[in-house]
């Protein structure tokens, strides 16, 4: 890290006065400074000053002997690759720079998957173990995982901790880190609907998830003002309800791409088919869908929700939702059910998707609106007023909950409103009433939270602003969801950011500045 | 404007622009030739792409033809530049005439935005296929559609000459392709702009007719030139009563002046904190000397008098922000009075001079003043009277509204003072929101305040700043556009005609598709989409 940037860093997080001492601050051990850098903090690190030379020329990342995965393993493979780019850079670019080879002091990060089942070729899922151990020493450094999925993120943990000098020259510290996620399900909601959204930018964007351990793709894939699901069964609602039958839409195998991409990330999709409201667009490719409206007595031309009280409504959801339980292999769908009267049924679309072995997902209105819901319902609370009271509610009748309330990062305003979701903490509300006071830890009711998401709606976002609105703002969602809830301190976490967010940027995504200062390597883009 | 529905067909082969007989500016004009070969591909992006291909209607040629009446190819846009022009568009041909090749530049924006693309290729008559066989056809070899212009005749003209949008590059460094200019840099290397990429700058804006106005604000904001020259050896602002600050400041405007060919310069002078003056007793000491009491407004005064004067001893008009002129506008104190009669005022004078009162000297404009001071001992008179009342800003000095409170009272007040006014106060679209916020800029009326007709037309306009605490190469440009267009419409367009934000809304979305097909990274204003999206991150 340069000094200026240094200088930089710290002047921000100091309050300013108008004559400025910098001669105090470059005591600081570069070192120290980039071991802050990890994003989201793990849960424990152990971390000396002793630092290890890594050489794109004798450095590798392989499978251990032990490790119940291989060089078939292309999951595996595919990660290795991708992070020793993100360590060295594009190699075929610096080819000249590789004459100056020096060699490594770690030589090799084993990988170790100790359950019999690695899961190369799963998908992750709400169980799924994304725990991990690290082990940073000369010559080998170990990463031990139970599958592949907690070695993914330990990967990127490892990738993390690789710094620069000054001499441009990959360093890395003797560590141990023994990690896990607070939470289950660390989502970003994406909409395709509002703006179209090019598959480009929707896997940098996995990309960007991975690089912050999110776990849930929450896609918002149809809403009122278009239909880019491309269905096999019903091809007329795209062809006539997205915003371009050709170059406005996802077909199955762009649907496909999303969902490997995201797999091999080991981030879940999840796509939302909102109904009975929020469905304008299907009526352009489903005759009689819609509810007709009425003025007086006659229509008026405007349509409502799906009509209830039509059959042809329900054998098409039937129809609609099985195609769906088949495209996206995740055990959940999102129903939406949001903002919409509730005098129609909703109940037997939740029968529909139940008949398709799905579980489901559903805004909190379904819940407040008093429908029966099965319990492995996952309740979404997204209103912010009274955000603690529904939380208490949802947990209360017993069903799992994830928060969105107080992240919806499509509501921009002036200045660091990461800070903002950064000092959430998910779990301040009352939970058990009789509670065992020596063990808080056995609160069954706030074990019901199993995590949030961060949502970027899209009345005003396109493939033009999209990226460098979500991050570094999303990450601060990121770290509150995996970090330790003791993990609260907002200069610390600044310092960490900043470089984090430069740490993107020099993996290819635009992501904003959190505040004045530079990056070594600035966003070439544009 | 007049528009008619007769429509004429485009085809880029037998499209081209001319210079007419009468024009002074000919082939060889940089500008014009420059411009013509950029809006033909703006015209025809497919053209220079190997697909393009004219399936179906009589290719007829269309002739632009463009007099300008004035030379002046080489030179730069300035302030009295007339940016006016008429454009006529017939069968075949259009004629675009004006004064200045920069009111030319202005006419080919408007006739590239008269040009539309049809869907699915002209239905006319002469059409060799059927409209359902032109879809297939279109899609299977990916063809261009059909261009068409309609008839019209334009007369147009800016309401204000300036109109301008302030980039920051200090804050964040902008990639050249991203920019503007600027001294101050995080690193010595890679952050720079050399005086070749100045150059740079300067000649792609000129090239459109934009002027390019520096600002080298002083004497505070200027923590990074401490590491650079080092005027003060402290580091709060500059410091203003020694010599070597101003012989720092006139060589660096002198190469300033050099480097930039604009008339304007910008000097600054806003959010000057004073805590670290106080804290500097050679400051305390020069202060009591001049009379100033515990006033740091009067000091920042003094030393910004003296930048302006170098700067119109150097030729150049400068523009300063507000808070030079409200600290002009300070009541009259008494303390100034007293150290009229603390005697010896010679032995004063002395040191007042050497205080850098020779470069004041040096400025000729002083002579323009109702009362001459071209005498020592009469300088000396009136010297102190300049922080008693705004009357000793130089008169041509620009003065620059930012403050969003009470604009309209600013506006009026200086306006009165007899000063030109640049208004940036309401476009400061840095500050982002939720929503459709380019609807405020939109509503802003800059001539709206209690004052006279003269007064009004001594706003000569204003600019859109997008400051740089939050923004660098990954969201500048977004947060630009089409945000800075709605200020972009009020600068140049007759209000009465355009303050319904409802009716400018259709057209701003299709503008902003229109920015997108140019390659611009324009946000969307609502739900939607354009037809040629967005490809990149």
């Amino acid at each position: 890290m340069s000094a200026q940037l240094r200088f930089v860093l710290l002047l921000l997080t100091v309050t300013v006065s108008q004559c400025w001492l910098f001669g105090d601050f470059l005591g600081i051990k570069e070192k120290e400074l980039d071991e802050l850098a990890l994003w989201p903090l793990p849960q424990k690190i152990q971390s000396s000053a002793v630092s290890f030379k890594l050489s794109p020329g004798s450095f590798q990342i392989t499978h251990a002997k032990q490790s119940s995965a291989g060089p078939s393993c292309s999951l595996l493979e595919n990660a290795f690759r991708r992070y020793f780019e993100y360590i060295f850079g594009d190699l075929k670019r610096q080819e000249k720079s590789r004459k100056k080879a020096f060699d490594s002091d770690v030589v090799e990060l084993q990988v170790w998957i100790t359950s019999s089942d690695p899961e190369c070729d799963g998908y992750p899922n709400l169980q799924t173990d994304e725990s991990y151990q690290l082990s940073v020493d000369e010559p080998s450094a170990v990463l031990k995982a139970a599958n592949v999925w907690g070695a993914l993120r330990g990967l990127e943990t490892f990738s993390q901790l690789v710094y620069e000098d000054n001499y441009g020259v990959n360093n890395i510290n003797k560590t141990d880190v023994s990690d896990f996620p607070r939470f289950p399900h660390r989502g970003i909601l994406l909409d395709s609907s509002r703006h179209f959204l090019s598959l480009k930018v929707i896997l940098a964007n996995l990309e960007a998830m991975a690089m912050n351990k999110f776990n849930v793709f929450h896609w918002h894939i149809v809403d009122d003002p278009s239909f880019p699901f491309m269905s096999r069964t019903f091809p007329e609602l795209s062809q006539k309800g997205a915003y371009h039958p050709f170059t406005h839409v996802y077909t199955p195998s762009d649907v496909k791409m999303v969902i490997e991409f995201a797999r091999m990330r080991g981030i879940r999709v999840i796509p939302e088919f909102d109904t009975p409201g929020h469905t304008q667009s299907w009526g352009n490719g489903m005759k009689d869908l819609l509810t007709p409206c009425f003025s007086g007595s006659s229509p008026s031309g405007s349509f409502g929700p799906v009509n209830p009280i039509l059959n042809s409504s329900y054998e098409f959801m039937t129809q609609f939702f099985k195609e769906i339980s088949t495209v996206f292999p995740d055990a959940y769908i999102h129903l939406g059910g949001d903002e919409v009267d509730f005098s129609c049924c909703v109940h037997v679309l939740l029968d529909i998707v139940t008949a398709t072995k799905k579980g489901y997902m559903v805004w909190q209105e379904v819940f407040d609106n008093g429908v029966k819901l099965k319990s492995d319902t996952v309740v979404e609370v997204w209103i912010g007023n009274k955000m603690e009271e529904e939380l208490q509610n949802v947990t209360g009748a017993g069903f799992t909950t994830i928060l969105s309330a107080p992240w919806y990062l499509d509501w921009i305003s002036y200045g660091q409103d990461w800070q903002r979701y950064y000092k959430v903490e998910p779990l301040n509300f009352p939970g058990q009433f009789l509670r065992l006071i020596f063990f808080p830890s056995t609160d069954t009711q706030k074990k019901l939270v199993i995590g949030g998401e961060a949502c970027l709606w899209g009345e005003y976002v396109d493939a033009t602003n999209l990226t460098p609105r979500l991050w570094p703002r999303a990450s601060a969602v990121a770290e509150r969801l995996w970090s330790d809830k003791s993990v609260t301190d907002v200069g610390n976490a600044y310092t960490r950011l900043a470089q984090h967010r430069c740490r993107m940027v020099k993996r290819g995504i635009p992501a904003e500045p959190l505040f004045v200062g530079h990056c070594r390597h600035e966003y070439k883009g544009l | 404007m007049q528009q008619t529905a007769d429509r004429f067909p485009l085809s880029p082969r037998l499209f081209s622009f001319n210079y007419g007989r009468d024009s002074s500016a000919q082939t060889g004009c940089s500008v014009l030739d420059a411009a013509f070969k950029r809006y033909f591909s703006i015209l025809f992006p497919e053209f220079t792409k190997d697909e393009f291909f004219d399936a179906w209607s009589e290719p007829k040629s269309f002739v632009v033809t463009v007099s300008v009446k004035s030379r002046g190819c080489d030179g730069y846009p300035d302030e009295d530049s007339d940016e006016s022009y008429n454009l006529g568009v017939g069968d075949g041909q259009a004629v675009l005439r004006s004064v200045s090749v920069w009111g030319a530049l202005r006419g080919l924006e408007s006739l590239s935005q008269l040009v539309y693309q049809d869907d699915y290729g002209s239905v006319s008559d002469s059409s060799p296929f059927n409209h359902a066989d032109e879809i297939i056809i279109a899609n299977c070899l990916n063809l261009s559609m059909q261009y068409f212009i309609n008839k019209t005749e334009i007369v147009d003209f800016p309401r204000f000459a300036y109109r301008g949008l302030l980039l920051d590059s200090s804050r964040h460094y902008l990639p050249l392709h991203a920019i503007l200019k600027t001294l101050g840099a995080f690193h010595p290397f890679t952050h720079i702009y050399t005086q070749s990429d100045v150059k740079r700058v300067i000649e792609h804006a000129r090239m459109r007719g934009i002027r390019v106005v520096p600002e080298f604000d002083s004497p505070g904001h200027t923590q990074s030139w401490g590491r650079g020259s080092v005027p003060s050896g402290t580091f709060g602002p500059l410091d203003p009563t020694v010599d070597s600050t101003y012989q720092f400041m006139e060589r660096l405007l002198k190469e300033v002046k050099i480097v930039f060919p604009d008339s304007y310069l910008h000097l600054g002078g806003d959010e000057v904190s004073f805590s670290c003056w106080q804290s500097n007793p050679n400051v305390r000491k020069f202060m009591e000397k001049m009379g100033f009491g515990k006033d740091f407004t009067k000091l920042e005064s003094f030393y910004m008098e003296s930048i302006m004067n170098l700067t119109a001893a150097l030729n150049r008009t400068s523009i300063v922000w507000q808070d030079v002129f409200d600290y002009h506008e300070r009541p009259r104190s008494r303390y100034v009075v007293e150290v009229w009669k603390q005697g010896c005022y010679l032995c004063e004078m002395r040191r007042v001079t050497k205080a850098g009162l020779k470069v004041v000297l040096a400025a000729p404009f002083y002579l323009d003043l109702p009362i001459p001071t071209h005498s020592w001992a009469r300088y000396y008179n009136v010297r102190p009277l300049a922080f008693l009342g705004d009357d000793l800003i130089p008169l041509h000095t620009v003065l620059e509204i930012w403050k969003s409170e009470h604009y309209q009272t600013e506006l009026s007040k200086m306006t009165k003072a007899g000063h030109r006014v640049l208004l940036s106060a309401p476009w400061y679209i840095n500050h982002i929101s939720y929503g459709q916020d380019w609807r405020n800029s939109y509503a802003v009326q800059p001539q709206n305040f209690s004052g006279t007709e003269e007064q009004k037309k001594l706003v000569i306009g204003g600019e859109v700043a997008m400051w740089g605490e939050y923004v660098d190469a990954t969201n500048l440009t977004p947060r630009l556009w089409p945000r800075a267009c709605a200020a972009a419409e009020r600068l140049w367009s007759n209000e009465q005609l355009t303050l319904n934000a409802d009716l400018a809304f259709p057209r701003l979305k299709e503008f902003r598709c229109e920015l997108l097909r140019r390659g611009i990274q324009a946000e969307p204003l609502f739900v939607g989409h354009c037809k040629h999206e967005y490809d990149g991150l």
